[in-house]
């Protein structure tokens, strides 16, 4: 920003939306995902003004608008932005919340709220959203003048907001990042005030310290002389790794030690898929080696993992034979669902540079043994699936559009279901922060609008939704964001016309009785389970016609001969483009570990 | 296990709902919360009785820390602290029975600070087992009605107010 700027607006008179607006500059914010109503209109207003320093795009839900700041914050270094009003833009932003906070994924999230003097009356559009939000954000602010209706105490509340606005972004990406919520009422975004503003202000929070500690060098070298004495060492590792940055340094490690290595959900592209010390994915439907491997291991160097239950299983079969090292940026997370023996509670980038600045070639563990065994496990239980005919496997689909896309690094988001194992099963991450899922909490139609959120923080770069036909009806309104914002996004449709990962459930553990999980109308047999699938002639609904209403390219494929070609086009389409693939509804995603279960329970056919 | 845990934190409104709300979601049991300001009107001290064993005790403190306005956790257990309960009791005093009450009250070095025709108020503070067997003794004179207080409770010896206002906030 120049200098003259600065000075040409200091004298100026600014309002309280217009503050927080330039405060949002201040903090490099780029974009903002904002759907305006009553109570956020000033906001609008200020955004519309600095309209050449901040680019503000139009969701078409507040949740759309949650999952793109998502977006933005899981594959760079900044802070997603989104806006709502009060009342129902407040509560639509409640799921997009609680899954940022649920996957650590810093945010700020800044809700309009009605006039301070009405807060409480039931007003129209009010919510106390910062009630409702409490356990599902890292932070949160309620903008208020102690007195509303004196002039000074609501001037002293406008030079506020830049301390807030800063402390919302400094809490949202320092330490476990997670969401920030700025509630903000609209009389105090009206309000405003003349002269200087400090846009800079010191910080005041003497509850948080998330100041890097740095780990005692006995400490390392008690996870070196572990290192040193292991036989069957394994690195489980997860979003820690990419969020703080720690890929590089993980990488190092596990080559200079020969460790394998394993990736939550969270971990994909920790460490490079196509590496052949890489186990992949481990848990319910992880790989079949990299599960015994972490079953059979005598040293678990757990890295910026909290021991999920999708990863563990029944936690007290879960890695017993080993010592387990437990690394952490959240204190609460060390022995929280397994006791470690060795908690560390470190930022792992930290940590990890420090671990390679102490680790010797004499540290390197006797791990030959161990990889025979290893690599025994990988030839005789690879990924695999069956491939009847002509029809589209997804796992297929996933394959080919990860073989077309090499070279590119695409970004890959997926929504929520078989499609989402499957892409964490078959498209293989080498670089961290070029996947984003909903792990946590698994809230389906996350896919497109965060793939919307990654396009607009990356312009030039191939983004891909890789989408099942429930889950991208939660957010298919995303489409018109996709037309109307010229965001070229990718939509690999992957359509079974089932709700596949529950109807996978009920094949397995309920006969096969389909309760409400046939997409067709209820009239199909398919509905309750009889049908073979026969009415794909006329699948439902008809996302090619959806899309041309959105004003995105689309087409069907249906035939594993034309897929290629079919993806083909699709990659190299200038602008959104939505393919619908057809796909035969009897794979289930394996192998799989029932829930509750251990490694032996695993289910490979 | 019982124990006894000081928390001070921001005097903000909705912080003692946060974490009210965050006990309750995580299915921690609270079986006492005490709160006010302390000598330092930025600060509030609440005092909480959590019963558990140590890991269910140390993810309390934990997520109590995790949150931005709590400023400092302490655990009072296997510490040198005084910890106090307040009770009004109503208590049926009529005629004679008047002069009892009040000498049971002197013994447990209680006040009277209310009295009409048929009861006195007393007003007690001590201990949890002391407040327990006051009622206990107080009780064949018929309890009309009473009203406990939450723990509240310091440390001997140093501040921890005082160690925490010394501690540098972070400056961004």
């Amino acid at each position: 920003m120049s200098t003259a700027t600065e000075q040409t607006t200091k004298t100026a008179t600014r309002t309280g939306a217009e503050i927080l607006v330039e405060s949002l500059i201040r903090q490099n914010a780029e974009t903002v995902f904002a759907y305006p109503g009553g109570a956020s209109m000033p906001l609008h207003q200020a955004l519309r003004k600095h309209r050449d320093r901040i680019r503000t795009i139009l969701p078409r839900h507040e949740q759309g608008g949650g999952f793109a700041a998502q977006g933005v914050s899981r594959t760079s270094d900044r802070v997603g932005v989104c806006m709502a009003t009060s009342g129902p833009g407040a509560t639509n932003l409640v799921t997009a919340l609680a899954d940022a906070k649920l996957d650590s994924v810093p945010m700020v999230a800044i809700t309009g709220q009605v006039p301070q003097t009405v807060i409480g009356s039931d007003a129209f559009q009010e919510t106390p959203i910062v009630s409702v939000c409490q356990q599902i954000t890292k932070h949160h602010y309620l903008i208020t003048a102690p007195d509303p209706h004196c002039t000074e105490s609501i001037e002293e509340t406008l030079r506020s907001i830049p301390r807030i606005v800063k402390e919302a972004f400094f809490i949202a990406r320092t330490g476990r990042p997670g969401p920030v919520l700025i509630d903000f009422p609209k009389n105090i975004q009206l309000a405003s005030i003349d002269g200087d503003i400090d846009f800079d202000p010191p910080t005041y929070l003497p509850g948080y310290r998330p100041e890097l500690r740095v780990v005692a060098d006995e400490q390392i070298k008690q996870v070196i002389a572990q290192i040193r004495r292991a036989k069957k060492p394994v690195l489980y590792v997860g979003g820690g790794v990419i969020s703080s940055g720690a890929a590089e340094e993980l990488t190092k490690f596990a080559k200079r030690a020969n460790i394998p290595v394993t990736m939550t959900l969270m971990g994909l592209g920790a460490f490079p898929a196509d590496d052949d010390q890489s186990l992949h994915m481990l848990g319910m439907h992880g790989t079949v080696y990299a599960n015994y491997a972490v079953n059979e291991s005598d040293l678990l160097l757990a890295f910026g993992v909290r021991f999920d239950d999708r990863v563990t299983g029944k936690l007290a079969e879960f890695a017993k034979h080993g010592k387990i090292v437990h690394v952490d940026i959240d204190p609460s997370e060390v022995h929280k669902n397994k006791a470690a023996h060795i908690p560390i509670i470190a930022d792992v980038k930290v940590f990890l540079q420090q671990l390679n600045a102490l680790f010797t070639d004499d540290d390197k563990p006797q791990t030959d043994e161990w990889w025979t065994e290893i690599n025994a496990w990988k030839q005789q239980y690879p990924l695999t699936y069956q491939e009847p005919g002509d029809a589209i496997p997804p796992q297929h689909a996933i394959s080919e559009l990860c073989r077309l896309t090499q070279g590119r690094d695409p970004y890959v988001a997926v929504g929520v279901g078989q499609h989402q194992m499957f892409s964490a099963q078959y498209f293989r991450f080498n670089k961290p922060r070029h996947w984003l899922s909903s792990s946590g909490l698994g809230t389906m139609g996350f896919g497109l609008p965060a793939a919307m959120g990654v396009q607009a923080a990356h312009p030039d770069d191939l983004v891909i939704d890789i989408d099942g036909d429930g889950s991208i009806l939660m957010n298919i309104q995303e489409l018109a964001t996709l037309n109307c914002e010229r965001l070229p996004v990718k939509i690999l449709l992957l359509n079974n016309q089932h709700l596949g990962m529950v109807m996978q459930w009920e094949d397995r553990f309920m006969e096969g009785r389909r309760a409400h999980t046939y997409l067709g109308p209820v009239d199909h047999p398919e509905a309750l389970g009889e049908g073979d699938g026969s009415h794909y002639e006329d699948t439902y609904p008809d996302f090619v016609m959806i899309a041309e209403g959105f004003g995105v390219k689309a087409a069907h494929v249906r035939s594993k001969a034309l897929l290629e070609d079919a993806l083909t086009e699709m990659i190299n389409h200038d602008g959104p483009y939505l393919l619908d693939v057809i796909c035969p509804y009897q794979e289930h995603v394996l192998p799989m570990i029932p829930s509750g279960g251990t490694v032996r329970d695993i289910i490979v056919e | 296990m019982r124990h006894v845990l000081s928390a001070l934190v921001m005097n903000q409104p909705g912080v003692l709902a946060h974490i009210a709300q965050m006990l309750a979601s995580r299915a921690f049991n609270i079986d006492s919360l005490a709160v006010g300001e302390t000598e330092n009107s930025d600060l509030s001290r609440i005092t909480f009785v959590v019963s558990g064993d140590d890991r269910t005790l140390d993810q309390v403190r934990k997520q109590l820390e995790k949150i931005v306005t709590v400023v400092r956790v302490l655990d009072y257990s296997g510490e040198e602290f005084v910890e106090r309960d307040l009770m009004l009791i109503k208590v049926a005093a009529e005629g004679a029975k008047r002069s009892e009450v009040k000498e049971l009250a002197e013994i447990f070095r209680g006040r009277i600070v209310d009295v009409s025709v048929e009861h006195v108020i007393i007003e007690i503070s001590g201990t949890e087992s002391k407040i327990e067997a006051f009622i206990d003794m107080i009780r064949p004179f018929g309890i009309l009605e009473l009203v406990r207080t939450g723990r509240i409770a310091l440390l001997r010896g140093h501040s921890m107010a005082a160690a925490a206002a010394v501690g540098e906030p972070t400056q961004v």
